[in-house]
């Protein structure tokens, strides 16, 4: 549909429900997420977005459907999830940053702990990722010393240095204040030129249409509509999508 | 006053006693309240309804009772041991339920994104616990932890009272019970003994609570 050049199946999702309590979050979804696409998903508020971004990783368990990650199943729990977990990075609306850490160490945890690399290589690694980044003079800053902007970068670096198939956006530039949100947006921009695998939930419009290979809309919990960036933003197929983006672009 | 001028040496001998015996059991309270409050936070339903079981038991019984049992209960089951030992492993199991509680609470106050994002690197849940949760929780929660080491340094007197000997209680007890000084000096001088290790031990844990405190 989307991109000519595109890589195996790296997240599939089918017939996935989920439920909060009474209320049906998700209705039979079905996605195929492309090794080295960047997918950006769309949607009112209460659409779902962010509920299937977590279900990628389990963070929300699933009721129906079944997600598999690079043709494996995703694990229910214990250890089996936790390597999973590994493999697809997470990057929130809110940063979540370890508080009690500075930001190389928020940046090396995982690769010491899950991953038993050495301290001093994970701390080259991790200076670089920084740098890389933007944020490398803050390497011993503690979260509630940076900006938003910067914690939401350490949160990327954070993601990248376990290395991961794939790496998820809910909502990442969301909590930021507006003077910050071009610098993380840059950052996902460059990760995208460098082919990873991204799933973004946003409401950043002009980010979706520049970096996207494809759009997914959603509402009331199902896909309404699935295409390349310029089809979706330029002559969208549903009424819900143009309500919606009627709504967005005219703010 | 005299008779405590005049006992300075049996005074300071209780002094120490006393901190010895608060020493062991807040190390080892601390660490026990710790795991009770992993177990009761865990994913495994047969940890958490031990923790829950361990709280609702010891939290509930009055601890002359725990010492009774310890003291007395034990030798009658082949279990032998001196009187301090009994003694101290008895606060400690009664003082690390509380220790438990106010662990539990703490980690309740840890923003659940700290624990997502644990998750999200691979981390399982023991290491997202022991690395990320219980660091911030332990922070939060100092000043009701020092509470909790308050009541226990008083409740040292009532594990004086089964005899351990050597502590500041039975300095008391020693002076007035049995050499029979007059009881108000005695236990003034008692008192005094159990602020000169509160005070300072309150001290203490303001000063740990300004240090660690977490920025949010």
């Amino acid at each position: 549909m989307a991109k000519s050049a595109r890589g195996e199946p790296l997240i599939v999702m089918a017939g996935v429900e989920k439920f909060f309590g009474a209320f049906q979050a998700l209705h039979g979804i079905s996605l195929t997420v492309h090794s080295g696409e960047v997918l950006v998903i769309v949607g009112p508020s209460g659409s779902g977005k962010s509920t299937l971004c977590r279900c990628i990783n389990r963070l929300e368990t699933i009721d129906a459907g079944r997600i598999m990650i690079d043709g494996e199943p995703l694990p229910e729990e214990g250890r089996a999830l936790a390597r999973l977990r590994a493999e697809v990075g997470m990057v929130f609306q809110s940063f979540n940053l370890f508080a009690h850490k500075t930001a190389l160490e928020n940046v090396i945890l995982g690769p010491t702990k899950v991953k038993r690399i050495p301290r001093e290589a994970a701390e080259r690694q991790g200076r670089e990722l920084l740098d890389r980044v933007g944020v490398g003079a803050k390497a011993g800053s503690y979260p509630a010393q940076l900006s938003g902007g910067q914690q939401q970068r350490v949160a990327i670096a954070r993601a990248l240095a376990m290395e991961p198939k794939a790496i998820l956006f809910d909502e990442p530039t969301s909590a930021l204040d507006p003077e910050y949100i071009a610098e993380v947006l840059d950052v996902m921009a460059g990760l995208a030129r460098d082919g990873m695998t991204m799933v973004v939930v946003t409401h950043e419009m002009g980010f979706a249409r520049r970096a996207a290979d494809r759009i997914v809309f959603m509402a009331d919990g199902r896909i309404l509509e699935e295409g390349a960036p310029e089809n979706f933003f330029d002559s969208p197929r549903t009424q819900r999508a143009r309500d919606f983006l009627a709504r967005i672009l005219t703010n | 006053m005299g008779v405590i001028t005049d006992n300075l040496g049996l005074y300071a001998d209780g002094l120490l006693g006393t901190l010895k015996i608060c020493a062991l059991v807040a190390v080892a309270a601390l660490v026990l309240g710790i795991v009770l409050a992993g177990f009761r936070v865990s994913p495994v339903p047969p940890l958490r309804a031990v923790g829950t079981a361990y709280v609702t038991l010891v939290r509930n019984c009055p601890l002359t009772i725990v010492l009774f049992a310890f003291a007395f209960g034990l030798p009658e089951v082949g279990v032998n041991g001196s009187y301090f030992i009994f003694g101290a492993a008895g606060l400690t199991i009664y003082t690390a339920a509380f220790v438990c509680e106010a662990v539990r609470s703490g980690i309740g106050a840890v923003d659940t994104g700290q624990a997502e994002a644990a998750r999200s690197i691979g981390l399982t849940f023991s290491q997202s616990l022991r690395l990320v949760i219980l660091p911030q929780a332990i922070r939060a929660v100092i000043p009701p932890l020092g509470n909790v080491a308050i009541a226990m340094v008083k409740n040292s007197a009532i594990v004086g009272a089964f005899g351990v000997g050597g502590e500041l209680y039975s300095v008391a007890n020693t002076l007035n019970g049995a050499r029979g000084e007059p009881a108000l000096p005695v236990y003034a001088g008692v008192v005094l003994g159990y602020l000169i290790i509160i005070i300072p031990a309150g001290l203490l844990l303001l000063a740990a609570e300004k240090r660690f405190r977490v920025a949010r």
